[in-house]
Parts: structure tokens; C-alpha cells; sequence
């Protein structure tokens, strides 16, 4: 597969490290009454689909960013490449 | 060494004749054959033994379609098992052998298994060796094991070197026929970048094979034309001998180069083969079509080949492959080899089942008449016909060409889930989905004709680079509609083979479905149909159309079996490459190396890094002595340690402190500039990932340490953690673990030997336990000073930039010579590790919570940080929890192996009474006995209990006592002198 790196332009697949399901980002406040339960959602339960997913992957040979990579699974299309940090700031993660 | 059945004409070099020998006997041949063909020309058509049955077998094909004619090539230990005679090059000196027989080829003793084909059909093996079921390891396997398959391997390693290359153009073509040629042309005019791939030594695909004249040169010496004008283009690469393997995704295509195949040995400095990875913007495949033979019984003995072969063994390479030649077909395609052979002199008669068929004048064709059976015992003697008013009729012939029509081939269209369609006018599937990017052209489209090959490739190159303007000039060529009407297998045919290469027939089928396997791809595991190194490219079609017929449906309702990568076989060193051996994976070397080498240093790879386990002396004649020594002697005197290995962060930014307060579950925020802390680092689901610790060098700086095996992915797990989770921290991380040569020097006089190199005053009111601090040695070299302790003594670790490690390593000896400073290795490190009760990656063993660890108290609750609400998990805190704990043995003289299960003294010993388990075990010389780590339930509660330490497998059995993990200087007293 080749990701179209935001940066870098299109790179490689085999220059990336995969990590699963972008949900990752959205990591649970500790201080909510139900973090308990949010945290095990958070650990534990992943989308699988078949079909379009929103994934993380860390450009591990190359400049070190997480990309989220927007993939069909199924045809491996590409859709959307962004930046983590992005997606992160996005979701309201900024201090 | 005659060539008795060569004939004139075809495109090999007559001038050039070369030698080799087959199965120890000694035959000529011309460049430009194959393997194949000069057997052929030579008289030879047994070249094989079927796999199962080992049935006596000749070609089938003039292609890497062949399911039949594979050897042994090469001798030694370049020995290639199962290689198509068919696409063998010739060249002086080659040397082949037959494979898959007990005996000579002529007399093998295992075809008994014709004999009991009765018994021997389609899923034999799985209702006969079912029971007893201790029979299958001992009896039935080794028997099955010795007579299956078919060429074995040398068992030496293979003396050559394969290489792997990436490629990027706008557009790859694979094949170079008509369609591939013309499309190459249109493209390279245009001044795209072109890759024309052809698998064959010579390109021109069929033109070479065919009488076809292009406007007016013969078809042949078009095709050379062509490809010499298109290797005259800097912007075209012609990679012939090259097989396009699979297409992957995003425009990458996989293909092999059989770069030196064609030859003896390699030249030098040359691969054997290149792997090439091909990027593309666009593709046009021109892979042509593959034609498939006709079931009947006995169709499987040297001489009948496709009609299609039988027409390149004589018009490219000069063979007629008997002077008497039927041949039997249901298209008109078939009559051209009759046409073709004719002009050359052979006696040709035609067996058509179609009641139409066309006529000749040259020759006798039997319109709506069927081979019902062959004869002859190692090769084609006789055919038996069944004429259209059903009379039975003996031709003789020593070559039978069957033709069944032809398949395009798809296969490369299909590797991304495409499935392809039935076309009724071809009775043929043909191309549909296609991966992004790609379009087909020629016959792998279904244009069976020159002229429509030609059209389409260009029209192909031309909308695929959306080149403006109009086509280039087609050549005039043939334009032959196709004609057929689809047969597949003589009414009555039962020993009729539909897949040679697995021996498979027309009955295997028939019992296949009569035993409920209904879907296609039962079927093909069921019989093994389709399986081998030909994957069943001339076979599939067959079992789907009996298929089809039984089940009533129509073939496009049964639908083929997937095609995957490769298209043909890939010799497994292609795969690797240059990655074998000491290549495979790099071998990192530490900065003491060098000088660890001199000192007769034996050394573990570590991760990939080489370390110096110990340090044997000439008088020590096992390892443990040297290690026993090693570790007295840093904890009497000073030691010293490469442990540049650990993984090194660099962490810097306003915001670092919080960030390390997030990765690790024990706070930072306080940690004073100077000093350094261990830090723990949890997994989200709260179970222990990594430890190590952090070195605050400035309010924005820290330095911190991982383990040597988890550098790599916790340095990925903060990177995510930072962008990811806090984006905008003020705060930056790099690796520096190559950056930095770092040792450990450690015991009582270690303080006294850095004295002697540190330029700075380091005394305990100085420099406390924990201290940290950018400083300068030997007159001012920048360097970095840590005082922190893996093995309980007083210690510091002692960094400088890489390239001064082996100086600093050779400094510090000097300095410590006084003091008698001994080196130690990993092995020692361990010990003392282990005497102090300190964690590793035996501990942190991905099930292991901070609690387990004993270090539950360091998961701060006045903080968030990764892992902290879900190690608060009830299940993760049961009151019987494991805990650290340490063992040694009540009789001394007895070892305490790691991996030992704790079980009660007196109760029973099995898993469900287990209490715990070992993790880490070694011989203390500081203490005299053996000791172990352990995680115990409940095991801060036992210290002091006896036990049984069991290791049913090992015969392990020993009574334990329960106690600290702490067995050097429980207090901390040393460390902190």
C-alpha cells in the first residue's frame, strides 16, 4: 500500500507501524464519575469493520508522526491522511 | 545425438548449438530452445511421473502453464526441484533429471499406483488412514511422505544471491505479444516512462509461435522490430525473462527477474534473480490466453500436448514432434495447427466433435468424431476415434494436439478480490473487476486476434495515459472471429485426466461431487484440483464445467476458484533477497566492542546488539566460574559494564515534567533538577510495560531510559502519547540510544576510580545517591553522569557521545587497574540483579501489574497517568494477588530453575493448586546457594513458609523457603555510601 504522508507525500506502507482503530485518540477523562467503565471500553472494545476505518499508523521509518489513515479495509482504498495531532486537537484534546 | 524430429525454420540459432545431458544421457539443442523443445527435436517425450499415480509424462504445454514436464535442474547444490522444461532456456552445458520415480524414468516401481487407481481416488488419504490413529505418525506418513510430492531439495544452501529492486514508471505493460508491443509503442512514443515486462526470453508472445504475417513481414520479425525500436527509447525498460507476480495494491506490482537463469553460473557480482518491486501509475496487462485440452480417457501419455504447443515446438523452434500428428479440437483454432504442421511435412488428421467443422483440402478432417482413447505405454502410439456414426477408428500417431478453446488469462485481474465473467461467445471468462489502474488488452481481454490485439493495445496505451490526438497506425494482421462451441470432456470418459499435474480425472470429479462437495473450492481441496505449481491453469476450466454439468448449473453459477499471488512459482530465495544469514537482521555492536573482543569477551545478541556476557580468564574452564568471579569482585572491589544497550529518550520542553507524569504511574512534577527517579510505565489496562528511569538535566530536560528489548516500542508508545493524547504539550523526544556510550561502574571503589577521569567533585555530599549531572571528563570532554544502581553497590552510570565510548571503556580500566576493576558481562549484571531483587523483562512479563510487582504503593492517585484507573480494577487487586518474592532452596546444593511452580508442602501438585512461579534464578557466589525470584499469592503474607518448587516436565522437585527478594543489603546502604 502506498500512504499519502500530509508532509512527506506518497510513502511506502513499509515504512509504517500499525495500531488499529483511531479511537485510540479519544481517550476517557479519569476524573468522569464512569471512568471505570469508560476506560474499559477504551482498553478493550475496537471496531473491526469491514469496510471504511479510521486507523492510527506511526511513520516509524520515516519522521516519526502518527498519521490517521482513513482505509477501506476490504479494498484498501485510501481515503484521507491526517496528522494525529490534527485529529487530536479536533477532538478537543488541546491543554 | 540427433535431432531427428528438427525441422526447418523458427527463430533458434542454429549456429549455435549447445550440450547438456538428461538423466546422464547427452543431447544437442540450438539457443533459443527450451529444454522442452530440444528434447523434443531430439525424440525424447517421457520427461516426467505424474504425482500420483506416476504415470509416464511428456509435455503438455510450450509455457509456464506446464503441469507435466518438471525436473530436476542444475546438480549440486544449485539443484532446482520442479522446474518447467518448457520455459527453460538451453544453454551449454545444462544438465537435468527427472524427478518423482522409484527406478529410471522408463521403469519406475511406484507406477504400481496406476495399477491401484481403483483405490487410490480423490480423498483416498482421508478415508483410509484414519484409524488407528497412533498408525499416522509412524506408518502412514513416512510412507505418504516418501512416495508424494515431486522433486526434493538439495539440502545444501544455494551458492547464489538474489537481489530485490523497486521500479517506478507511468505505465507497466506485462506481456509482450501483440497487444503488449503495440500498447508499448503508442506509450513510449508519447514519452511516457514505460516498463514492458515479458516473461518469456524472446518477446512477441504468440507471434512468435505463429505463420501470421503484420502488414508484410512475418509476425515474428514484427515483433523483433518492435522491440528493437522500443530498446532504442530512454524512456522504455524491457525486462524480459521477467514474470509479473502479483498485483498489489496502489499501483504495486511484484515481478521476478530471472536474471541469470539462462545460464550456467552467474556472472559475477550478478544475482541469480532480482525481486522487483514496480511502482505505477498505470497498468495494461497483455498477459494473452492460455489453451485448454480436452478430457478423454488416457489423455495424459507423452505426445498430446495442446494443439496451441504443438504449433510453437514447430513454427518457433523447428520441431515437429511426430511426423504423424492428430489433432483433436472444438474450435477452429485447432485447425491452424493442422494447417501449420501441414505445410511443414507432417501427416495431420483432425478429430472435431462438431458436426460443422471446417473443411480441408490437405488434409482428412473427421467432422463429429471423438478420441475415446490412446495407446502406447510410454509415449502416443495410437489414437482411438469414434466416428460420427459411431464406428470405432485406430489412427496412428505419435503427437495429438487437442485444443478445448482458450482461456484469457486473468489471473493478475483477480488478485485484488476481482472475480472475472462468463463470455459465451469465448466459453471463456474474462476480465471484470480490474484493480485500480489497470486496463486489459489482446487476448486477456478476449480479443483473439492479431489484428484486435493490436487495435486494443494501442486504444489501451492510449486511454491510459489520455494521450490527446489520434491512434497510431494499426498494422494489418488476421482477424479471425473465434468459433467454437464448448466441449469438455468425452461422453464416458472416466480415466480421463482433467488435472495432470495432480493426477486428478474426470471419476475424482464425478466422486468428488457425489460426496457432497459442492462448491468450487471443496472441490479443488477435496481432489487437489487446481493445487501445485501450476495451480491448474489448464485444469481449473475442466473441473468446473463436469462440475457445472453435475450439479445442473451453468459454469459462471459454479464461478472459479480465487487466483492469489504468485502467478507462477517464486523460489523462496527471491523472497529474501540479500536478508539471509548474518544479513537477515543487522547485528548492532556496543561501543566497548572492539576492546570487549580483545579481552576474549564471550557475547549474546541482545535484541540484535552483541554484549559481552562474560569475561572468561584462561584459568576458568566453565562459564560459571568467570561469572561467580565477576560478581565478587564488583561487589568487593569495582566493576565495570557496557550499558549503552537501554534505550535513551532525550525529552525536552516547558511541559516535559507533565509528560513524564502521564507515561509513568509515579509522579515526576517534584523530581528536582539533578536528580534522577525510577519510573514505572503501565500499559493502558494497567498490567506493567516498561521501567526504567528518568534523569531530570534541566527544568526542560530529562534523560530517560528504557529497556534494551523495549527501546523501540516504547519510544513508538510516547511518541503516541504525545501526539495523540497531549498535542499541544510543549515537548519534544528523540532517540538517543545510539547517541550516547554509556557504563556502569559499579562497587566499592567506584567513586574512587571515576575520581580519577571525572572533572568534577563527586563526592556523596556532591553527588548523592540519584544524582544526575551534565559534566566533563578527562579535561573536558562534555559527558553525562548518573548515580543511579542496578546491582545495589555503589554505582554510577557514565555517559559520553558514542564515538569516544572505546576510549572512555580503555580510560576507565586504566583508572580502575589500581583497584582491580574486572569487566562483567550480562550474566554477572544478572546475578547482582538478582541479589538485589531488581525487575526485569522476566518480571515485566506482559501479565505483571504494578502490584504484582510489589510497587502498587508508586501508582500515584493524586495524578492521571496511562494505566492508573484500570490498575485500580478489582480484579487486579484481589487480597490473594501475586507479589514478588524471593526463594532459596532448604538443601543448599540444590538449584531453583526458573519457570518451577510454587505449590504447598503438603498439598497436591497440580495447576489448580498452584501458587506461583518462578522468573528468575541464578547461583549467588555471595551467598553460596541458588535463589530465585517468584510471584507468590499472597506472597508478602508468607515470607518464611516452606514450599515445593515442582517442574513435572524437568523433574524438578525441591523444598523452598519464602523470603525477601532483597538478598544483598535489603537497607540500601551500600548504594547510597
Amino acid at each position: 500500500m502506498i500512504i499519502d504522508h500530509p508532509l512527506l507525500g506518497p510513502r511506502d506502507s513499509a515504512e509504517f507501524t500499525y495500531m488499529g482503530d483511531a479511537r485510540l485518540i479519544e481517550r476517557p477523562s479519569p476524573d468522569s464519575p464512569d471512568a471505570a467503565a469508560a476506560f474499559y471500553d477504551y482498553a478493550y472494545l475496537r471496531d473491526n469493520p469491514a469496510g471504511w476505518h479510521r486507523e492510527l499508523w506511526f511513520h516509524e521509518a520515516g519522521d516519526r508522526s502518527w498519521l490517521v489513515v482513513t482505509r477501506n479495509t476490504v479494498t484498501h482504498e485510501i481515503s484521507k491522511v491526517e496528522f494525529a495531532s490534527d485529529v487530536a486537537r479536533a477532538k478537543g484534546r488541546s491543554k | 545425438m540427433t535431432q531427428k524430429n528438427r525441422i526447418a525454420g523458427g527463430q533458434i540459432d542454429r549456429n549455435t548449438t549447445c550440450k547438456f545431458t538428461f538423466d546422464g544421457r547427452t543431447y544437442a539443442g540450438h539457443a533459443g530452445d527450451t529444454l522442452a523443445s530440444a528434447l523434443l527435436a531430439n525424440g525424447v517425450r517421457l520427461m516426467g511421473r505424474s504425482f500420483k499415480y506416476h504415470r509416464p509424462r511428456g509435455p503438455m504445454t510450450a509455457s509456464s502453464d506446464e503441469p507435466n514436464a518438471l525436473v530436476h535442474l542444475r546438480s549440486g547444490a544449485r539443484t532446482e526441484p520442479n522446474t518447467r522444461a518448457t520455459t527453460t532456456e538451453l544453454f551449454d552445458g545444462l544438465t537435468a533429471t527427472s524427478q518423482n520415480r522409484l527406478g529410471s524414468l522408463s521403469f519406475d516401481l511406484l507406477a504400481v499406483n496406476d495399477r491401484l487407481s481403483t483405490f487410490l481416488t480423490a480423498g483416498f488419504y482421508y478415508k483410509t488412514f484414519m484409524w488407528p490413529a497412533a498408525f499416522w505418525e509412524k506408518v502412514y506418513e513416512p510412507i505418504i511422505r516418501r512416495a508424494a510430492g515431486l522433486g526434493t531439495l538439495s539440502f545444501e544452501d544455494d551458492p547464489d544471491v538474489y537481489d530485490k529492486g523497486f521500479l517506478h514508471c507511468d505505465l507497466l505493460i506485462i506481456g509482450a505479444g501483440p497487444a503488449g508491443l503495440m500498447a508499448a509503442l503508442t506509450a513510449a512514443r508519447s514519452g511516457a516512462e514505460v516498463i514492458l515486462a515479458d516473461e518469456d526470453f524472446r518477446m512477441g508472445g504468440r507471434l512468435n509461435s505463429e505463420t501470421y504475417t503484420i502488414d508484410d513481414a512475418a509476425g515474428a520479425d514484427w515483433a523483433a522490430a518492435t522491440v528493437s525500436e522500443l530498446a532504442n527509447m530512454p524512456n522504455v525498460r524491457l525486462l524480459s525473462r521477467t514474470t509479473v507476480i502479483g498485483a498489489f495494491d496502489h499501483g504495486i506490482y511484484g515481478a521476478v527477474e530471472r536474471v541469470s537463469d539462462h545460464i550456467a553460473t552467474p556472472d559475477a557480482g550478478k544475482p541469480r534473480q532480482i525481486l522487483w518491486r514496480i511502482y505505477t501509475q498505470k497498468t495494461i496487462l497483455a498477459a494473452g490466453a492460455i489453451e485448454r485440452p480436452i478430457a478423454f480417457n488416457n489423455n495424459d501419455r507423452p505426445g498430446i500436448m495442446t494443439a496451441s504447443a504443438l504449433r510453437s515446438y514447430a513454427n518457433r523452434f523447428g520441431v515437429a514432434v511426430n511426423k504423424r500428428t492428430a489433432i483433436f479440437t472444438n474450435d477452429d483454432d485447432g485447425h491452424r495447427t493442422a494447417t501449420d504442421l501441414h505445410a511443414k511435412g507432417v501427416k495431420v488428421i483432425v478429430i472435431d466433435p462438431r458436426a460443422d467443422a471446417p473443411r480441408a483440402r490437405d488434409y482428412e478432417v473427421l467432422a463429429g468424431a471423438q478420441v475415446v482413447d490412446t495407446m502406447g505405454r510410454l509415449g502416443l502410439t495410437f489414437a482411438k476415434v469414434c466416428l460420427a456414426d459411431g464406428t470405432e477408428r485406430i489412427i496412428e500417431c505419435g503427437a495429438l494436439g487437442t485444443s478445448g478453446g482458450w482461456n484469457p488469462n486473468v489471473h493478475l485481474t483477480c488478485h485484488q478480490r476481482g472475480r472475472p465473467v462468463w463470455n459465451d461467445a469465448l466459453a471463456a471468462f474474462v476480465p471484470d473487476d480490474l484493480p485500480a489502474g489497470m486496463t486489459v488488452a489482446g487476448a486477456a481481454k478476449g480479443d483473439m486476434s492479431t489484428a484486435g490485439a493490436l487495435a486494443g493495445g494501442a486504444q489501451a496505451a492510449h486511454s491510459a495515459l489520455e494521450l490527446k490526438g489520434r491512434l497510431p497506425a494499426i498494422p494489418q494482421a488476421e482477424d479471425a472471429p473465434v468459433n467454437i462451441t464448448p466441449f469438455w470432456y468425452v461422453e464416458g470418459a472416466s480415466r480421463a485426466w482433467v488435472d495432470q499435474q495432480n493426477d486428478v480425472t474426470v471419476k475424482d470429479v464425478k466422486l468428488s461431487h457425489q460426496e457432497g462437495f459442492r462448491s468450487v473450492e471443496h472441490l479443488k481441496r477435496y481432489t487437489t484440483l487446481g493445487m501445485g505449481t501450476d495451480q491448474g491453469k489448464t485444469a481449473n476450466m475442466g473441473g468446473l464445467a463436469i462440475m457445472a454439468e453435475l450439479a445442473g448449473k451453468t459454469i459462471p453459477e459454479v464461478g472459479t476458484t480465487m487466483f492469489r499471488p504468485p502467478y507462477t512459482p517464486v523460489a523462496i530465495g527471491a523472497f529474501g533477497g540479500r536478508h539471509r544469514g548474518q544479513d537477515f537482521h543487522p547485528k548492532r555492536l556496543t561501543p566497548s566492542h572492539k576492546w570487549a573482543e580483545e579481552q576474549g569477551a564471550v557475547f549474546v545478541e541482545v535484541g540484535n546488539w552483541m554484549r559481552a556476557q562474560w569475561f572468561p580468564r584462561k584459568d576458568e574452564t566453565t562459564w560459571r566460574e568467570s561469572v561467580d568471579r565477576e560478581v565478587l569482585a564488583t561487589r568487593k572491589s569495582v566493576g565495570v559494564c557496557d550499558v549503552t544497550t537501554l534505550g535513551k529518550v532525550d525529552v525536552q520542553g516547558a511541559d516535559a515534567a507533565d509528560f513524564l507524569n502521564l507515561i509513568y504511574c509515579n509522579g515526576f512534577a517534584k523530581l528536582p533538577v539533578g536528580k534522577a527517579r525510577y519510573g514505572l510505565m503501565l500499559r493502558e489496562d494497567g498490567i506493567a510495560m516498561d521501567d526504567g528511569t528518568a534523569a531530570r538535566m534541566a527544568e526542560d530536560h530529562f534523560v530517560v531510559t528504557t529497556t534494551t528489548a523495549n527501546a523501540l516500542s516504547v519510544y513508538r508508545h510516547m511518541e503516541f502519547v504525545r501526539q495523540c493524547l497531549v498535542p499541544d504539550l510543549d515537548v519534544q523526544l528523540i532517540s538517543t540510544t545510539e547517541s550516547w556510550a554509556q557504563y556502569a561502574v559499579a562497587g566499592p571503589n567506584a567513586r574512587r576510580v571515576l575520581e580519577k577521569i571525572v572533572d568534577q567533585d563527586i563526592s556523596n555530599a556532591a553527588f548523592s545517591f540519584m544524582a544526575c549531572a551534565n559534566i566533563t571528563v578527562c579535561g573536558g570532554l562534555r559527558a553525562r553522569l548518573f548515580r543511579i544502581s542496578f546491582s545495589g553497590e555503589l554505582a554510577f552510570e557514565i555517559a559520553v557521545p558514542t564515538a569516544y565510548g572505546d576510549a572512555l571503556i580503555r580510560r576507565i580500566m586504566t583508572a580502575g587497574a589500581e583497584f582491580d576493576i574486572t569487566p562483567y558481562g550480562t550474566e554477572a549484571l544478572g546475578v547482582m540483579r538478582i541479589e538485589k531483587g531488581h525487575a526485569t523483562g522476566n518480571e515485566l512479563n506482559g501479565t505483571t501489574t504494578a502490584a504484582n510487582l510489589g510497587m502498587g504503593r508508586m501508582v500515584s492517585d493524586k495524578k492521571d497517568s496511562i494505566g492508573s484507573v484500570l490498575s485500580r480494577r478489582e480484579g487486579l487487586n484481589r487480597a490473594d494477588d501475586l507479589r514478588a518474592v524471593g526463594i532459596k532452596p532448604i538443601d543448599p546444593t540444590q538449584p531453583v530453575p526458573a519457570g518451577a511452580h510454587l505449590m504447598i508442602s503438603d498439598g497436591p501438585v497440580d495447576a489448580a493448586h498452584d501458587q506461583g512461579y518462578v522468573t528468575s534464578a541464578c547461583y549467588s557466589p555471595n551467598l553460596g546457594h541458588h535463589i530465585a525470584l517468584a510471584f507468590l499469592k499472597n506472597g508478602e503474607g508468607r515470607i518464611g513458609e516452606t514450599m515445593r518448587l515442582v517442574s513435572p516436565l524437568t523433574d524438578i522437585d525441591v523444598q523452598v523457603e519464602i523470603c525477601s527478594a532483597h538478598f544483598i543489603d535489603p537497607k540500601g546502604e551500600r548504594l547510597r555510601a
